[in-house]
């Protein structure tokens, strides 16, 4: 206790006075009430707690609030802008990319953190750059098509 | 059962506030018997099994004891009841898996939903486009004939401008009406929302991060609880010692009647003080484990039931000219949903409520009142999105646990299992053995089938083909298997019995079909007359471009095909793989599937199940299997239960065989239950080895290819 930890959330600041070697994904889900970050196996073997943290996809579960001091975090919250959906979001709609949808935010963050790296990604390097992630529901083609699509996009990258 | 079903029908619309309320109390026949039987054991009521509720707002509410776990269900019941009472999609608003607003249901599983459920919503619906429209002939003075309604309006179809909405028409009224089955439903060729494939209701949600599942519910002074667990089924707590973790500050410990836990405000305290509590355990020394589970099931297995027998096996056996003796094998698997077992309870003034990741919140109820000492109206439960069941998500163990701890703490509380949790209370697939004999005479006609299966159950076991001998012995059904029999818990895993039946069934039509040089798609043609079937068959071949030629060529590139029958639906697979020689590695390069299952509600949506069941599939047949030392379990997480990842995922074409004449089938499983055969026999094709237990692990196919 005591510390401060501060950083930008969504694009807000936020400061927060708890323990540093607390978990970023309790922190987000407890603390902040940001739940659409999901637990899944708290051994970053699933990745649906995938948030984007200074532009790269990491597994929030194996990641300590002190190591996002000063850093910008974005959630799946964090995605629309304007209420206007992430072209990304659009596409997983538009192709049915999720079943239970428990996975879904992981993946969207993590298909995000891949077009910020590669905005035009091959059909191999998108199987590639998911395969950290479980979908138990079997979407996976889907979810490859509703990327391929976004990645086709203006914006898609927030550019 | 609730309250509500013993409500006067009057009183409850009254309670909606006004409107009108169309009930639905069709005793479905159609149940399959076992879940008749078990209906009637938990007292199924002959009471409402759906209603409709149209506001004096024109606001249109189904209530359904269903939940939605990813099957889509949400969006195809709302098709349903639109399509039928004619309004819009957007106008129904569906409430699903509360107890204390929605008619009790048994569970959701089986495939059920769309076949069982879904003719009482369409009855609902159709019964009060049906009062709507005499509403309206009365209010607008012309017979009911001259009324046509559209869109949430009541019209006089000669003059368009004579015209109540619906919520006109409910204004002012109390009407609570049973369905008298006079309404017709509509018919596929005046489909306008049924059969189409509007986006999912729940994706705005779901793609947003906003829709809210078990976990994600929020109480004012919630703690989060953990629980402390054996390291072994069986096991028995011997001495426990909470004093270190309830020194930690902030923490609440629990030990009574069993249940020990700790808990705090925020998860990872409770995690800390789970690691300070002193317990041991008397472990039982392991009787049984991963490779000897097989002779363990035949040994204990209890008298089997024939659900099937004919002929004469014996004048079968000698009309043969070829025999095969083949025995067939699977381990446990487990459900492993994304989303582990999850609840929140809060018990307040002799109520509690609980908010659970359930199949069955209504079961769950019952159980939940039993074990907390209250009466089941003063539990209610209340179903969230679930994230995955599989059939997993039935028992509750993880919502009894949260209301006993609210109950004892009086505070709200969350028990959400960790990863190693799921592994360990999953209700897992059974181990099985599967032993077939079976013959062809000398037309290459199947004379004999003589199949036993031991602790996995009937379903899919049936025989489709034309075979005068026939026996079907089945020792030990998932959910009645005799003490002992499995080491752990286990219970019904996406199309019970049937994978593993399959799997056995269509390998063994193919071993004969190679045994006399016959081309596997002929060799199934020659033996079955079902319509439905030759249908799929013909339907599957023709899209994946089938050319005969019998199996195996050995090319190190083969291609399967398999077929069955399962929840009202006919399904055939064919599947493309190539094997390492090097390493025994399957790939599954391209998979074809062409399912029959009547008048398709939501084309999208069932294909999606196909595709779900296909992946998914892959799991069980190439790396998943729960290996165990005892009770002890030794995979407890995905770093060795592999599921399957995007790398392995084929290309999958799916084709729906159109059948109008029958109505809605099952699709959440169907699709899953060839996988197994399907890959067997392409992995044959193009080795000339055969696999005879899943999972086919590079391991074993290794095995088998040195064999050679």
């Amino acid at each position: 206790m005591g510390e401060t930890i501060r950083f930008r959330l969504n694009g807000k600041p936020v400061a927060l006075d708890t323990d540093a070697d607390r978990m970023l994904l309790w922190v987000l889900r407890t603390d902040l009430d940001l739940t659409g970050t999901k637990y899944g196996c708290g051994e970053g073997l699933c990745g649906s707690c995938t948030v984007i943290v200074d532009g790269r996809a990491v597994r929030s579960c194996q990641m300590n609030l002190g190591s996002v001091q000063g850093k910008e975090v974005t959630t799946i919250e964090g995605l629309a802008q304007d209420g206007k959906l992430h072209p990304l979001q659009e596409a997983f709609q538009q192709h049915g990319g999720f079943q239970c949808g428990y996975c879904t935010p992981g993946m969207i963050v993590n298909a995000y953190g891949l077009l910020l790296r590669n905005p035009h990604p091959t059909r191999d390097q998108i199987v590639q750059g998911m395969q950290p992630n479980l979908c138990r529901c079997g979407a996976h083609t889907r979810i490859i098509r509703a990327i391929e699509t976004a990645a086709g996009q203006k914006g898609a990258s927030h550019d | 059962m609730t309250e509500l079903t013993r409500m006067d029908r009057r009183e409850f619309v009254t309670l909606l506030g006004g409107g009108i309320v169309v009930v639905v109390t069709v005793p479905f026949e159609s149940l399959w018997d076992a879940l008749e039987q078990q209906g009637r054991q938990r007292g199924y009521p002959e009471d409402i099994n759906a209603y409709l509720h149209i506001a004096e707002d024109g606001k249109v509410t189904l209530y359904s004891g269903k939940i939605e776990m990813g099957q889509g269900i949400m969006t195809s019941l709302s098709q349903m009841a639109a399509e039928e009472l004619g309004v819009s999609l957007d106008a129904i608003h569906i409430v699903m898996g509360d107890t204390a607003s929605c008619p009790w249901d048994m569970g959701t599983f089986g495939s059920l939903t769309t076949r069982m459920f879904g003719p009482a919503v369409r009855a609902a619906a159709a019964q009060a486009r049906l009062i709507l429209t005499d509403l309206a002939a009365q209010r607008l003075g012309v017979p009911r004939e001259a009324v046509t309604v559209e869109n949430g309006v009541a019209y006089v179809a000669a003059n368009r401008n004579r015209r109540a909405s619906y919520g006109e028409l409910a204004k002012g009224q109390r009407i609570a009406h049973t369905v008298d089955q006079k309404a017709v439903h509509r018919s596929v060729r005046q489909f306008a929302i049924m059969g189409g494939s509007p986006r999912r209701l729940d994706g705005q949600e779901k793609v947003t991060g906003a829709a809210k599942y078990a976990g994600d519910i929020r109480l004012p002074g919630m703690l989060y609880a953990r629980v402390l667990r054996p390291p072994a089924h069986g096991a028995g707590l011997t001495r426990v010692d909470l004093a270190a973790a309830a020194a930690l500050p902030g923490v609440t410990v629990v030990n009574q009647d069993g249940l020990v836990a700790v808990l705090a405000a925020d998860p990872e305290t409770a995690e800390r003080a789970l690691k300070l509590v002193k317990a041991d355990f008397d472990v039982p020394a392991p009787a049984v484990n991963t490779e000897s589970i097989f002779g363990h099931l035949l040994r204990s297995a209890a008298a089997p039931n024939t659900p099937d027998a004919a002929g004469d096996l014996d004048a079968g056996r000698k009309q043969c000219a070829h025999t095969f003796d083949v025995t067939y094998y699977n381990s446990y698997v487990a459900h492993a949903p994304i989303e582990p077992h999850t609840a929140v309870a809060q018990v307040q003034d002799g109520k509690a409520t609980v908010w659970s990741s359930t199949q069955g919140p209504f079961s769950q109820q019952a159980t939940i009142a039993r074990e907390i000492g209250f009466r089941p109206e003063d539990v209610r439960v209340i179903t969230p999105y679930v994230g995955g069941g599989f059939g997993g998500k039935v028992p509750g163990q993880q919502a009894v646990e949260a209301a006993k701890l609210a109950k004892i703490t009086g505070k709200p509380v969350q028990v959400a299992w960790t990863r190693a949790e799921e592994f360990f209370y999953d209700t897992f697939r059974p181990a099985a053995v599967v032993k077939v004999v079976s013959g062809i005479d000398g037309d290459g006609k199947l004379a004999l089938w003589d199949y036993q299966v031991y602790g996995a159950g009937a379903r899919g076991s049936d025989v489709f083909y034309d075979v005068p001998n026939r026996r079907v012995r089945v020792y030990g059904e998932w959910g009645r298997a005799p003490d002992g029999m499995h080491p752990f818990a286990v219970g019904p895993w996406r199309a019970p019995a049937a994978n593993t039946n399959r799997f056995a069934a269509e390998q063994q039509i193919d071993i004969m079909a190679s045994g006399i040089g016959r081309d596997p798609l002929e060799f199934r043609l020659k033996n079955t007359k079902g319509p439905r079937m030759l249908g799929v068959l013909e339907a599957v071949a023709e899209a994946y471009g089938w050319k005969p030629a019998p199996s195996p060529r050995k090319t190190g590139r083969g291609r399967g095909l398999a077929c069955g029958i399962d929840a009202g639906s006919y399904v055939a697979h064919v599947a493309d793989v190539t094997v390492d020689l090097k390493t025994g590695k399957i790939t599954v390069e391209r998979v074809v599937c062409a399912q029959d299952m009547g008048v398709v509600v939501n084309p999208d949506g069932a294909r999606m199940q196909m595709e779900g069941c296909i992946i998914m599939g892959l799991g069980y047949v190439l790396s998943e299997e729960i290996r165990f030392e005892g009770g002890r379990i030794l995979d407890d997480g995905f770093a060795t239960y592999q599921l399957p990842r995007f790398s392995w995922v084929p290309a999958i074409e799916t084709v729906l065989v159109s059948n109008d004449g029958l109505s809605p089938q099952g699709g959440g499983e169907p699709a899953i239950v060839n996988m197994g055969a399907v890959v067997a026999n392409a992995v044959f094709d193009a080795t000339g080895v055969r696999i005879h237990r899943l999972p086919m692990t590079p391991e074993r196919v290794l095995t088998e290819l040195r064999k050679v």
